[in-house]
């Protein structure tokens, strides 16, 4: 019994480790309005959104395979939350029973197991039904499998397997146990046995009176009554174990069924709160790795639209090919924003979502990295630059070819000539090891020096401004120009007309 | 006519009296170094064998072979695991007699010779097969050798084998109803646990919890498991019979020679166990060239065993020291800085000397000493309360009874002795003693304060604590054959502080 939503040949592990940079990414990709987004308010969504969106899935055949189970949610909203709350009852259901305590006798745990048994094959029965009424609507690989097992596998043959096991659980008949004889001549190995069928006709037969030694132990024998039970205790502790695992199992069962239609229950939630302001979702196209494309129409970024509230400008970027972005251009011109759509669009894409754009496609990738300029040195202990070269450095540590490099200002703490030549020498060793980047800076020096070389694995993007001095935030290709725009911000900020030089004291 | 002696650690029977622990022993730490290599081991009673020093250089090669057997991989794994055996089987014997339900009993002894037998077999076998060129360790191994091929010793194997191999066999159900319990012979009944994980093997997945409960186990049955067993034994009669007859007929089954082996080996094993971390930590030991009638002695790498036992293990450096003597030469007076390891160098000559007495490995990298005939230690009393002059006088006495003791053929080790007293009345009685060493001709070790009492007597050889003239608070603990020099220190820890009169002339100057 597999659920298998989320990928067609294992579970979805809602504890995998994140990805040590998951913390970086969060801040840099303003992932929190993101997830809270989907989570709609559900602490439960919220977990496993944040596990799904590091999915990190490299073979596109699995990315298709979760577009697909997403458009069956889609069409169908109210059986798989008909599904999802089916699940979320069973899971609970043990709250009903009393709990297990520490160093419960095995006896106990059998009594527990066996009341937690009963109310999941109620829950199984309600799935099995649900899957027969609904089977029908779902065309996606994972759904169909989904519901073809739960008519194989939920049978009422079985139903009646389990509830005859779980009747001769109760042991009206006695504790039948085997054992050997163990050092010092103490019975060891013991083993709960099932009671013979029916002591009828069979033991009335001539000849088929058992050897049998009985003794009973007398009323007031406190004792001997405690070895009775520890005895009982013995030959019940596997049956026990084995009954309450099988429980778990059960449990696990229904804990995954939670876990994997919470994610698509997630996306529903963002879907629909970016749909209402009017902005445009596509499942995007994904290709290997090695076909280096990403070719965007309208990709916008989620999160500032989620905090803005409303519309957001997107951009067209056709970078199929291209080992290396650099961005340049005007203060607040959208750069930023820009490179946050990048990683979300990738992120989502990896995660099976939907992405925030008109039209996507683009490559799988080996892991995303940002490397952002830190507006504080929190420890203040050393300088920025050792600061920033140590992220770098364990990047580097992580980071493997194919991997995506999201650069926001970097190597701006010294001094512009240093700045760039640490860049240069970064990029260069990095684009070698088949590390795609997308570089945000207003480093010259830098962009210029890369420009003049002419590579045309390298696209370059300028923030844009008008001829007044006002930002479209589109980012149009561009060569790097050789003066950004602080002077306009200044001038915003002070009121200052643009001619007019600052007065010296 | 007196059987031969068949023993590991003597061709000549072996004092193991009740011996009180030697005087020496605390000043020198052997009783740690006593404590170290019986440790673990007291089953055996093993300080009897380390208090008892060997007279004569044969009997010192003799374990000297023994040991040298031991090395090989061949002979101390068959050791080892006989010694692990039977061990097993005297915890067996002791648990057969604490207890008192009759099958219980009948079963911890069968259990006892049966890992007996399987010890005794299995040593045989591995010791002819290892390569011996030990009087001791030969004769062990032909005795055994006799004693596994005897005709007693061949029933009481397969007696054990064939009465454990039916009682393992027996396996008999229990059906608890309430307060009444019934015992049969099991019949193929179905294993419950078995057919709950096949029905609901579907939904297995990754590891759960594991819901097991664990029992404490003791060797002794309740009332109901005897009710139990005894009702096994009316289902099984023909088998518990043999298990009472196994018992009647082998009721004392061990030999008294593989007994003593079983407790002499560990003599050795004590102290190779005891000195192998040091030597996985890169410490050297030797077999010292013994000779008790020439004094000639050259000592390379020489440690202090009982301070290594402590540091090896954290792989804190240890450091080794050199000695020798030749001619005339017979006492070492050890000066120089407090703290310097001038004391452990004064222990370890004494530990080397008697661990060699003893025909065990010394710690160091080569040696070639004397065999004493007694050893005698006089160190200050820290914690003696009485007055100073009670105190020398109380020193003196001990050196006079020591003197009078020992003979030419002794070692006398001395620290700080006198100490108590002024430095000119601690110089006039120590000249006095060492004239007195020199004249007895007896080994001697002085560690003292006192420059002067280097060069007391032809006989004696001056040993100086070394200093780092870069770093003088540094401690070396490296002891080095040269003449005192009570003033190196000073110089150097005054260097250090540019005070030295160079140091001091040029910042004067400027």
């Amino acid at each position: 019994m597999k659920v298998h939503l989320m990928h067609a040949d294992r579970d979805f592990d809602a504890d995998a480790a994140l990805p040590a940079n998951e913390p970086d990414l969060a801040a840099d990709l303003e992932l929190g309005r993101l997830i809270d987004a989907l989570a709609g308010g559900d602490k439960f969504l919220f977990g496993i959104a944040r596990q799904a969106l590091h999915s990190g899935l490299t073979d596109p055949a699995e990315v298709t395979y979760r577009q697909r189970v997403l458009a069956d949610c889609v069409a169908q909203p109210g059986a798989v939350r008909d599904l999802y709350d089916l699940a979320v009852e069973a899971v609970d259901a043990d709250r009903h029973v009393f709990g297990f305590l520490f160093r419960d006798s095995p006896e106990t745990i059998l009594g527990r197991a066996r009341q937690v048994m009963a109310l999941y094959l109620m829950s199984l029965h309600r799935l099995a039904d649900l899957g027969g009424k609904h089977a029908a609507d779902f065309g996606s690989d994972g759904f169909g499998r989904f519901f073809t097992m739960l008519a194989s596998e939920l049978t009422s043959d079985y139903f009646d397997e389990m509830e005859s096991r779980l009747a001769e659980v109760e042991l009206k008949r006695g504790t039948l146990m085997s054992a050997r004889l163990g050092t010092g001549a103490k019975g060891t190995g013991h083993v709960l046995r099932r009671q013979p069928p029916g002591r009828g006709w069979w033991d009335r037969l001539p000849g088929r009176n058992r050897d049998a030694y009985s003794f009973t132990v007398p009323d007031r024998d406190e004792a001997g009554a405690r070895a009775l039970s520890e005895l009982t205790s013995r030959a019940v502790n596997d049956t026990a174990n084995a009954l309450a695992q099988s429980a778990d199992h059960i449990k696990g069962f229904f804990q995954l069924l939670r876990a994997e239609l919470a994610f698509y229950l997630g996306c529903l939630n963002l879907r629909d709160r970016l749909l209402a302001h009017g902005l445009p979702v596509c499942y995007p196209d994904p290709s290997p790795l090695q076909d280096d494309r990403f070719d965007a129409r309208g990709l916008y970024d989620a999160s500032l639209a989620l905090t803005l509230d409303g519309p957001v400008t997107g951009n067209d970027v056709s970078a199929d090919g291209r080992q290396l972005i650099m961005v340049t251009g005007a203060n607040q011109g959208g750069k930023s924003t820009f490179l946050r759509s990048v990683g979300q669009a990738q992120l989502m894409l990896q995660a099976g979502m939907f992405a925030p754009a008109r039209e996507l496609s683009g490559s799988v990738c080996s892991g995303i990295f940002t490397h952002y300029k830190r507006e504080e040195d929190a420890a203040m202990e050393r300088g920025k630059l050792d600061e920033e070269l140590e992220r770098m450095s364990a990047i580097t540590d992580s980071i493997r070819p194919g991997g995506l490099l999201l650069c926001n200002e970097s190597f701006v703490s010294t001094n512009e000539r240093e700045g760039s030549q640490l860049a240069r020498e970064i990029i260069k060793a990095m684009t070698e090891a088949g590390i795609r980047i997308v570089f945000v800076t207003h480093l010259y020096d830098l962009a210029e020096s890369i420009h003049v070389r002419g590579d045309d694995r390298v696209l370059f993007l300028r923030a844009q401004r008008e001829a007044d001095g006002s930002r479209t935030y589109r980012l149009p290709e561009g060569a790097p120009l050789p003066t950004s725009y602080g002077e306009d911000l200044y001038r915003e900020a002070f009121g200052v007309r643009p001619e007019t030089t600052i007065p010296s004291a | 006519m007196e059987e031969p002696v068949v023993s590991v650690l003597s061709d000549a029977p072996v004092a193991s009296g009740d011996q009180p622990e030697p005087p020496f022993f605390r000043d020198l730490n052997l009783d740690q170094v006593c404590a170290g290599v019986t440790a673990g081991r007291e089953q055996y009673d093993l300080a009897p064998f380390f208090r008892a020093p060997l007279r004569d250089v044969a009997a010192v090669q003799y374990r000297h072979e023994v040991l040298r057997d031991l090395e090989s991989k061949d002979a101390s794994e068959a050791v080892a695991g006989f010694a692990e055996r039977m061990r097993g089987v005297r915890a067996s014997l002791a648990q057969a007699r604490k207890l008192r339900y009759r099958y219980q009993k009948e079963s911890w002894f069968l259990a006892a010779a049966r890992d007996y037998c399987a010890a005794v077999t299995a040593f045989a076998d591995a010791l002819g097969q290892a390569q011996l060129a030990s009087r001791g360790l030969t004769a062990v191994r032909d005795y055994l050798t006799g004693y596994a091929a005897s005709a007693g010793f061949a029933s009481l194997a397969d007696d054990a084998v064939e009465v454990a191999r039916v009682l393992d066999g027996l396996t008999y159900c229990v059906n608890i109803r309430g307060p009444r319990v019934t015992v049969t012979r099991y019949e193929g009944e179905a294993d419950f646990s078995a057919d709950v994980v096949a029905t609901f093997a579907k939904f297995a997945r990754g590891a759960v919890k594991d819901y097991r409960a664990t029992f404490r186990s003791w060797p002794e049955m309740d009332h109901v498991q005897e009710w139990i067993a005894d009702g096994v034994a009316r289902l099984f009669p023909a088998e518990f019979a043999a298990l009472d007859a196994f018992c009647a007929r082998h009721a004392q089954f061990d030999d008294e020679t593989v007994i003593a082996f079983d407790r002499e080996i560990q003599f050795y094993l004590g102290y190779l166990d005891f000195i192998a971390p040091m030597k996985a930590a890169g410490l050297a030991f030797c077999y010292p060239l013994i000779s008790a009638g020439d004094k000639e002695t050259d000592v390379s790498g020489a440690f202090d065993v009982a301070l290594a036992a402590k540091l090896a293990p954290g792989f804190a450096p240890v450091v080794a020291n050199d000695f020798d003597l030749s001619g005339q030469e017979r006492i070492f007076v050890v000066t120089g800085p407090n703290h310097g390891g001038k004391t452990t160098f004064a222990r370890m000559i004494g530990q080397l000397h008697y661990l060699a007495s003893l025909g065990l490995p010394v710690p160091a990298r080569s040696a070639r000493m004397f065999l004493p005939d007694q050893i005698f230690t006089h160190f200050e009393r820290e914690e003696d309360l009485a007055t100073l002059r009670g105190k020398l006088a109380d020193e003196l006495a001990r050196i006079r009874d020591a003197l009078a003791a020992a003979t030419g053929s002794s070692l006398l080790v001395m620290n700080e002795s006198f100490a108590s007293t002024t430095l000119r009345d601690a110089a006039f009685i120590g000249e006095r003693i060492l004239g007195q060493m020199t004249e007895l001709g007896l080994l001697g070790v002085y560690v003292t304060f006192i420059d002067e009492l280097a060069s007391a007597t032809a006989g004696c050889v001056s040993m100086v604590g070394a200093v780092n003239p870069d770093d003088p608070a540094e401690r070396t603990y490296k002891i080095v054959r040269r003449p005192a020099d009570g003033l190196a220190y000073a110089a150097a820890i005054a260097r250090k502080y540019r005070l030295a009169y160079p140091q001091l002339k040029e910042r004067l100057a400027s």
